[in-house]
């Protein structure tokens, strides 16, 4: 037993520590390195807004950012307070006062422009699936469909979301006409132009899924046969799904750039706000703050592609199959 | 013929290329009795698998038709039960699931929940695959999803069982152990078979009758053996018996003497052609030597 215990101590620090260097020490070093360039270099391009900045006034900023945060959190606190206080006040007064309850009207921050920017590239990509999958399973199914639908996608699937952009703002102010609309427009527009854009590598992986099914399950199908929803249900859709993952993923990765463009243009107060916001507005803080912007959604982009692959997983039936 | 039950009725197929059409199949008509097992024996390409598919209904005759209890069949249904040759199990089914899905398709108006249940379970027990009913197929061997595979088709109740050669891809063993399997149930259940086969002895063992096919293009039905050996047959005792080897002996004939395989004699000729080239060239090189002397 003892003896066991301490083979595996060994087997520990001699391999497993070797591993270990693979795994921490080289990206650890690699890290190292781009914030020396970056730092290094950095400094040595002059801007009209100063210096370029380097890692550290950009670190400055990213905690600016979060006591900006706090602090627009407690002015809206305590606005609430003072509301309630007055309300209260009026009412002991005479209790049949009207009482108006105002929301507090802050400008967002750089976290609440996140949020923002996640529920509108959602909205935009569950759209943009809720189209490509069942289009896709029929291209894929009907050899007439795909070649019906094919030369369309191909030519819509390299199109700029900035091709895009002022299309969907035009339809969007002529269709969306609302005196009490429940999205404003620049989220609609944004949104649209994210579905557009991210539709097509789930259409098209969803139809490769589906047309490379096992010819033998088809045949299943056939001689039970199986109703076209049974089929689709029990064979079509699990049997597609790892090359529907596939495209989901990559939709959502390019959902998640063209969000930063759309809101750039559609002034949807989203991540692509703030950076436009931030150039237009050329303090000397303002590139330290838009690398702040580009790092986390670099890192916001990385989290979605490892959530997607986390549901992947889950879903997935085969659970040997390596995804990555 | 009083007892036809399922007539395959002179088909012939024809399959596009771009050469113009390619005859697989020529005219193959067969009667088969409710009850009798049928194994279909000849060379890889020569259209077994066609004849399946058409009996099937998963492919159409080009001429001909087939007929079941009087009404012809031409697409797929699950009173023609196909046991495949991998398997076709859904895998992201367990062995119960994958049953289910039939039982439920063929039975969903005239069994209770309960009823199916236990007809599933039946099912899977005829085949001894109790213990590993909620398995996935990735985690049981092969020769156990090819048990699942046929108590699928068997849960269905079909009028007609096929199999395309449904052992071929089990190691030896677990093939000879499959096959006692499928007499079992056989004598239990007295099913109407046709099963595709590349081995010689299984078909002897298990048939009523062997058709035994010619080589594609235009294959057709060349010999049909009748295989009057007793049931229950047991390997083993027949291994010695003059009648049981007597049968082999036939099939064996058809199979390397009369209808050899298209494949070999290919080769063949091309070794002939080979050495009448190296000959040709011993000729040559004489003939120079001697106009050189």
């Amino acid at each position: 037993m003892t003896t066991e215990v301490l083979r595996k101590y060994k087997t520990f620090s001699q391999e497993d520590f070797a591993e270990m260097i693979k795994l921490v020490l080289i990206p650890f070093l690699a890290l190292l390195f781009f914030l020396a360039t970056w730092s290094i270099g950095a400094s040595r391009v002059e801007t009209s807004l100063g210096a370029l900045p380097g890692p550290a006034s950009v670190w400055t900023q990213f905690s600016v950012l979060i006591d900006e945060h706090n602090a627009e959190r407690t002015k809206e606190a305590a606005f609430y307070e003072r509301q309630e206080k007055r309300n209260a006040k009026k009412l002991a007064k005479n209790p049949d006062a009207k009482v108006k309850i105002r929301s507090y009207t802050g400008k967002p921050t750089f976290f609440d422009q996140i949020m923002t920017s996640l529920y509108t590239v959602f909205t935009g990509f569950i759209l943009g699936s809720l189209i490509a999958i069942p289009l896709g399973i029929i291209s894929g199914l009907s050899n007439t469909m795909y070649r019906a639908i094919n030369p369309i996608v191909q030519v819509m699937k390299p199109v700029s979301p900035l091709a895009w952009l002022p299309i969907v703002t035009m339809v969007v102010s002529a269709v969306y006409v609302s005196s009490d609309p429940m999205f404003s427009k620049s989220f609609v527009t944004s949104a649209i132009t994210v579905t557009l854009c991210c539709m097509w590598p789930t259409l098209i992986n969803t139809a490769v899924g589906v047309s490379s099914i096992d010819k033998d399950l088809l045949n299943v199908s056939q001689v039970l046969r199986l109703n076209f929803m049974t089929k689709v249900w029990k064979i079509v859709l699990p049997s597609a799904m790892p090359m529907i993952f596939t495209g989901l993923r990559l939709s959502l990765g390019i959902g998640w750039m063209v969000l930063i463009a759309a809101e750039m243009l559609a002034q949807n107060p989203g991540l692509g706000k703030f950076v436009w916001d931030e150039f237009q507005n050329g303090s000397s803080n303002s590139l330290s703050r838009i690398m702040v912007a580009v790092l986390v959604i670099g890192f916001i982009g990385f989290v979605l592609d490892r959530g997607m692959l986390l549901l992947q997983k889950k879903v997935s039936w085969d659970k040997s199959a390596v995804l990555r | 013929m009083s007892n036809e039950y399922l007539n395959i009725d002179y088909v012939t197929m024809d399959f596009p290329t771009p050469d113009g059409p390619y005859r697989a199949l020529n005219k193959v008509d067969l009667v088969i009795e409710q009850g009798e097992f049928i194994s279909l024996i000849g060379h890889s390409g020569c259209g077994k698998s066609t004849v399946l598919n058409i009996v099937a209904g998963l492919l159409q005759a080009t001429e001909g038709g087939v007929v079941l209890e009087g009404k012809e069949v031409n697409e797929p249904a699950p009173d023609r039960a196909v046991v495949f040759q991998n398997h076709s199990l859904l895998p992201w089914l367990t062995a119960y699931q994958n049953v289910e899905l039939a039982v439920k398709q063929v039975f969903k108006r005239t069994k209770s929940r309960s009823e199916m249940k236990e007809w599933i379970e039946h099912n899977l027990h005829l085949v001894h695959m109790d213990h590993a009913m909620h398995k996935l197929p990735s985690e049981i061997s092969g020769g156990m999803k090819q048990r699942v595979g046929i108590a699928r088709a068997l849960a269905m109740q079909p009028k007609v069982l096929l199999m395309d050669e449904p052992f071929g891809a089990l190691d030896a063993l677990t093939r000879a152990h499959m096959q006692e399997s499928l007499m079992e149930i056989q004598a239990d259940l007295k099913n109407t078979v046709i099963m595709i086969t590349h081995d010689v002895d299984e078909a002897v063992l298990l048939s009523d009758r062997i058709v035994m096919m010619t080589n594609g293009p235009s294959a057709t039905i060349g010999e049909i053996l009748d295989i009057e050996l007793p049931r229950p047959r047991n390997r083993v005792a027949l291994s010695d018996d003059p009648t049981y080897n007597h049968y082999r002996h036939q099939v064996l004939q058809f199979l390397y003497e009369r209808q050899r395989n298209p494949a070999e004699i290919e080769e063949e000729n091309e070794l002939a052609d080979e050495v009448d080239a190296q000959a040709s060239d011993v000729v040559l090189n004489l003939v120079k030597s001697e106009e050189a002397a």
